[in-house]
């Protein structure tokens, strides 16, 4: 499956990273490299196995519905890059 | 004290021979006088860990101890410290002070050790070399012109010069093996779920697994026993007993069915490391083993796989790095989208990029099949492929890596880089433990014996290395780097 | 042309458990900005999700009562996307393996009829935080406290045919997550959330048309408006010669009109994929088997007890089992006074009157089921009459005692039935009324009957209104006639 500019930008903005123009030349070189060699998926016959997600085959364990959390909002927001009456600051968002 | 084993130093603190204070001090100066020429660490917590160390002798005084009371440790830099950075070698995390420690962390404060600092590490655990750090990268003590592996680089480079006896590292396709094989150490990734990753920051989920690597596999063996366990902070770590890993070291091998997997040994594979690989198989025989081939035949598709699974994974993952909650955030924003991309453009480095790239395409519409599920499928005939063959063997061995620690700067294609997993990567996939130990130098570098086993076979894959430790001294050999700064 | 409107609904329930569904914080509405948000819910680096087993439970607990198959193995997804209230750019769902399967609601029409709408499935869900875009110096605030609160997200099969079956439809949504306590269906406070599709087909066709998808519709009113809105909207469209676009549209409340919300974003591609962070959730028929006896009495059935079991009539019934609070209410003072009828009548009578008036919902009324009960009992064993009895209900009302018993006491309001006391009486007021008695002698005999209203009014004017106004007119008359 050939790899084209417009996925590689495609993928930068669903993945919100910014990427010049000769970025975007250079990640689709090593990206069409990269899938070349998992197209070698391709080449196996997968008819009839079933998708593996986790190694283990183990299920969820469930919690107990317990409030264990304290309010930590100082020592969580000393790592904030903006604050401002113990809230999250971003640009303005228009909805 | 920088040539023992970590063992050792344990019971010469028990004896009073010397406090982990001076201990202590003594690693931290050699981190002083030599890191600079290795790069290995990000971070030094001398003070903390001079504060940690006294601690440990008075509760030693008072008679509170465990095995490992007052043994210093450095910590991968991916593992969450309290009031310390968590980089996770990224420019995103320069400013991170996690409110919390990882449960790894946890549980060694717990056993007494002492922290010395957070190592180098290629960012977000992503690299086979130490090269994709944004600190640097780290040199490798047996030939400083050499990568240390990755993406541990820096425990395996500490723990080989000596700087520390043992450090933490995390293993997502063979981060743990590879280094520890480079440097010439002890390394092993144990069983997916064994060890909690709360509080490692995640790569990729279903292949992370935190692990020791130290100079032997006794040094591993107490090292497990502390980190490993059931955390109910995570819903992937296994609720399973936990046995005492020292127990079972010195049980015999005779018997013991050692199968060669024949993939292991083909095109591409150097012939001094195989050579070396073969005098350990040999020894092992000596010992009363009996060796057979294997095939796993579906060996050569775990790279393509992994480079589906794990980018898609990671994709996701790294998406909470956006510059509103914690890390770096761009300059003068002007508006939500501009603060996220420049944020994360400037954040994550090449390599970290190329991955999220890949991740977020093989997860979109129209290639999610072709890609990500057609990778699990394959992923279910790796694990199939291990599980038929410990059928027929107790353990498979082989080369931790195709060639030995390569010069740095030497692969600048990331697909060349990425071959070099090719015996590391399907362990993660398959969740199966390994471990990777000195088995002699080749070209002056040292050469890494991978011997894997079957889910939760840690005791066994811990068994059969000590035997080959205590049979040979290739784990003791120190590169003269570490003799100079001694 | 005759047009015929298609709607299909996902209702998002918040549940009402204790801690969020991947963490220990609490999910209490209303706390100060972020003080509810824990490492998990920030995404902090390093944290990992546990399930809460009680989320598992409630929606387990809907899917029983709305007749679904329940997944045995479900599976929680990662629907990836940007935004700014989103902590971890990924919400976790549920996307491929539901864990309540197809299932089926009934509804009851305006005409009394009852109309089936299937269920295509309901699914787990983390909710996001909340945008806050009053000016903080030109940014937008975040808060997420409410990021990481258990979602059961709905989904209808497009059965609907009408905005009041959509209406209805949400209605019977509410009333029973309301009975199995899993939500406390707090529309306002955003605890049931919908979005609505729409779309118009002329009638007899059977492809569906384009359909848009309303988004923040959130009371039981907009809901009718908004779709009132947008079926007249695509009408007009398509009678215009245009056609629907496929997209997201936003209803505004105070305008009374959806409009599109194309700023939002551009396709969209979630990217979803099974969450490595969580393993596949199992469920065994004893898990299951445990939950559906512990099901509460549902609407559905509970109606038809009150109209078979109770002899309610049709209406009286399907008012009195709308809400789980109501039923509460009925039952009690069913159970207190004996009588359904009455406890009924005074229920939806007097009470929703008194309620209504003050704008008090049936939990905030100042009358307890136990005080209510306790005065139609006293109605019902003949100690009060009717007027007595809404005087009680008054001094009750208004907190001048405790309980029935006490008030009729102290007011005296106790009916007369002693014969003795009432004949004393009537015989005084005939003594006092030669004119009226007179005229009733010298009456027709058919308009004595009448006639008679004056000396029970006299009558029971005498007794404070305590007297038996039945037991009055039987004597008075007997009286009467003798002096014929």
């Amino acid at each position: 499956m050939a790899l084209e500019e417009s996925h590689v930008r495609r993928a930068a903005h669903l993945a919100r990273l910014a990427v010049s123009d000769d970025q975007a030349t250079g990640f689709v070189d090593d990206l069409s490299r990269i899938l070349d060699m998992v197209d070698q998926l391709q080449a196996i016959d997968t008819e009839g196995v079933s998708p593996l997600a986790h190694p283990l085959d183990a299920t969820q364990r469930l919690r107990a519905d317990e409030v264990t959390e304290t309010n930590q909002r100082d020592i969580f927001q000393r790592c904030a890059p903006a604050v401002e009456n113990g809230l999250y600051l971003v640009p303005r968002v228009v909805e | 004290m920088h040539d023992k084993t970590l063992t050792q130093l344990a019971a010469s603190l028990k004896s009073g021979e010397f406090s982990s204070r001076e201990l202590t001090a003594h690693f931290l100066q050699k981190i002083e006088k030599a890191d600079s020429k290795l790069n290995s660490f990000i971070t030094v917590t001398g003070e903390q860990a001079l504060k940690q160390a006294e601690a440990a002798d008075n509760a030693r005084a008072a008679g509170e101890t465990g095995i490992l009371t007052g043994i210093p440790l450095a910590l991968k830099d991916i593992f969450c410290t309290r009031d310390v950075k968590t980089s996770c070698g990224s420019r995103m995390l320069d400013n991170f002070i996690a409110p919390y420690d990882a449960t790894v962390v946890e549980k060694l404060n717990a056993a007494g050790t002492i922290s010395l600092g957070k190592t180098n590490m290629d960012e977000f655990a992503m690299g086979s070399s130490n090269e994709n750090s944004h600190y640097g990268p780290v040199k490798n003590p047996w030939d400083l012109t050499a990568v240390p592996g990755g993406s541990s680089g820096g425990s395996a480079a500490a723990v080989a010069a000596g700087l520390v006896p043992a450090a933490m590292g995390t293993d997502t396709g063979g981060s743990i093996r590879q280094p520890a094989a480079f440097c010439g150490i002890t390394g092993l990734k144990p069983t997916y779920g064994r060890v909690s990753r709360y509080g490692m920051i995640a790569y990729a989920s279903s292949l992370d697994q935190a692990g020791p690597m130290a100079r032997s596999a006794e040094d591993c063996a107490h090292l497990m026993n502390v980190i490993a366990g059931h955390d109910v902070r995570d819903s992937t770590s296994v609720a399973r007993g936990v046995p005492d890993y020292t127990d079972t070291l010195n049980a015999p091998l005779s018997g013991l069915k050692i199968g060669l997997p024949k993939e292991y040994f083909g095109d591409g594979l150097d012939p001094d490391v195989e050579s070396a690989v073969r005098e350990a198989v040999k020894v092992y025989e000596s010992l009363g083993a009996t060796v057979r081939e294997v095939s796993l035949p579906h060996t050569h598709y775990a790279i393509p796989a992994y480079y589906v699974i794990a980018p898609a994974e990671a994709s996701s993952n790294l998406s909470r790095f956006d510059g509103v909650r914690f890390g770096h955030r761009c300059k003068d924003p002007v508006d939500l989208i501009d603060l996220y991309k420049r944020s994360r453009a400037e954040g994550f480095g090449e390599e970290v990029k190329r991955r999220i790239l890949i991740g977020t395409h093989t997860l979109s519409e129209g290639f999610f099949d072709a890609y990500y599920t057609k990778a699990q499928k394959v992923r279910r005939l790796i694990r199939q492929d291990f599980l038929d063959a410990f059928e027929d063997v107790d353990v498979l061995m082989g080369p931790a890596s195709p060639t030995p620690a390569f010069d740095l700067g030497a692969k600048k294609d990331p697909v060349s880089m990425y071959l070099q997993d090719i015996y590391t990567i399907a362990v993660n996939l398959a969740g199966i433990p390994g471990i990777s130990v000195p088995a002699g130098l080749a070209g002056g570098r040292p050469v890494g014996l991978q011997i894997l086993g079957t889910h939760f076979a840690e005791a066994q894959l811990l068994n059969v290395a000590h035997q080959y430790q205590q049979a040979t001294d290739w784990h003791l050999q120190l590169p003269a780097f570490a003799e100079e700064y001694a | 042309m005759q047009w015929e409107t298609v709607i299909g609904l996902e209702v998002h329930v918040q549940l009402a458990t204790r801690s969020k569904i991947f963490s220990g914080a609490s999910t209490g509405f209303g706390a100060e900005a972020n003080t509810q948000a824990c490492a998990v819910d920030l995404g902090l680096p390093g944290t990992l999700p546990v399930l809460n087993e009680q989320a598992v439970a409630m929606a387990v607990q809907f899917g029983l009562a709305v007749h679904s198959e329940i997944a045995e193995v479900s599976v929680f997804d990662r629907k990836n996307y940007f935004y700014a209230d989103l902590p971890k750019g990924y919400q976790t769902s549920q996307m491929y393996h539901p864990i309540v399967g197809p299932g089926e609601v009934e509804i009851t029409l305006e005409d009394g009829t009852n109309k089936r709408i299937r269920i295509h499935h309901a699914h787990l869900e983390e909710d996001a935080g909340k945008s806050l875009h009053e000016d903080f110096m030109g940014m937008t605030g975040i808060d997420l406290n409410r990021a990481g609160t258990p979602l059961l997200e709905i989904v209808s099969e497009p059965d609907m045919r009408s905005a009041k079956e959509a209406a209805a439809y949400l209605k019977a949504i509410h009333s029973i997550v309301t009975y199995l306590g899993i939500s406390d269906g707090n529309m306002a406070e955003g605890s049931m959330r919908c979005d609505v599709n729409v779309s118009v087909r002329p009638k007899g066709q059977e492809a569906f048309g384009t359909r848009a998808e309303i988004k923040n519709v959130n009371s039981f009113r907009f809901v009718e408006r908004a779709i009132a809105f947008e079926v007249e909207r695509q009408i007009e469209l398509i009678e215009d010669g245009g056609s629907v676009v496929q997209e997201t549209r936003l209803f505004d409340p105070e305008r009374d009109e959806t409009r599109s919300m194309r700023t939002k974003e551009e396709a969209n591609d979630y990217r979803y994929f099974p969450c490595p962070d969580l393993l596949p959730v199992v469920l065994d028929e004893a898990y299951l088997d445990h939950l559906r006896g512990q099901l509460p009495e549902l609407p559905a059935d509970k109606r038809a007890r009150f109209q078979n079991e109770l002899g309610l009539s049709a209406y009286d019934a399907s008012v009195l089992s709308a809400s789980r609070e109501m039923a509460e209410f009925f039952e009690e003072v069913h159970h207190v006074c004996g009588d359904a009828k009455q406890a009924a009548n005074w229920v939806q009578g007097e009470l929703a009157g008194a309620l209504n008036r003050e704008n008090l919902s049936i939990t905030n009324s100042p009358i307890s089921a136990r005080q209510l009960g306790e005065l139609v009992s006293r109605v019902v064993d003949d100690t009060i009459n009717g007027k007595a009895a809404k005087q009680v209900f008054q001094a009750l009302w208004n907190g001048q005692g405790d309980n029935a018993d006490a008030i009729i006491e102290s007011k005296g309001l106790k009916q007369v039935t002693d014969t003795g006391a009432i004949e004393a009486m009537i015989d005084q007021v005939i003594a006092e009324s030669p004119a009226q008695v007179a005229q009733y002698r010298d009456a027709e005999p058919d308009k004595r009957g009448k006639m008679i209203g004056y000396f029970v009014g006299q009558v029971m004017k005498a007794s404070r209104g305590t007297a038996n106004p039945q037991q009055v007119n039987g004597v008075l008359k007997a009286k009467l006639d003798a002096l014929l």
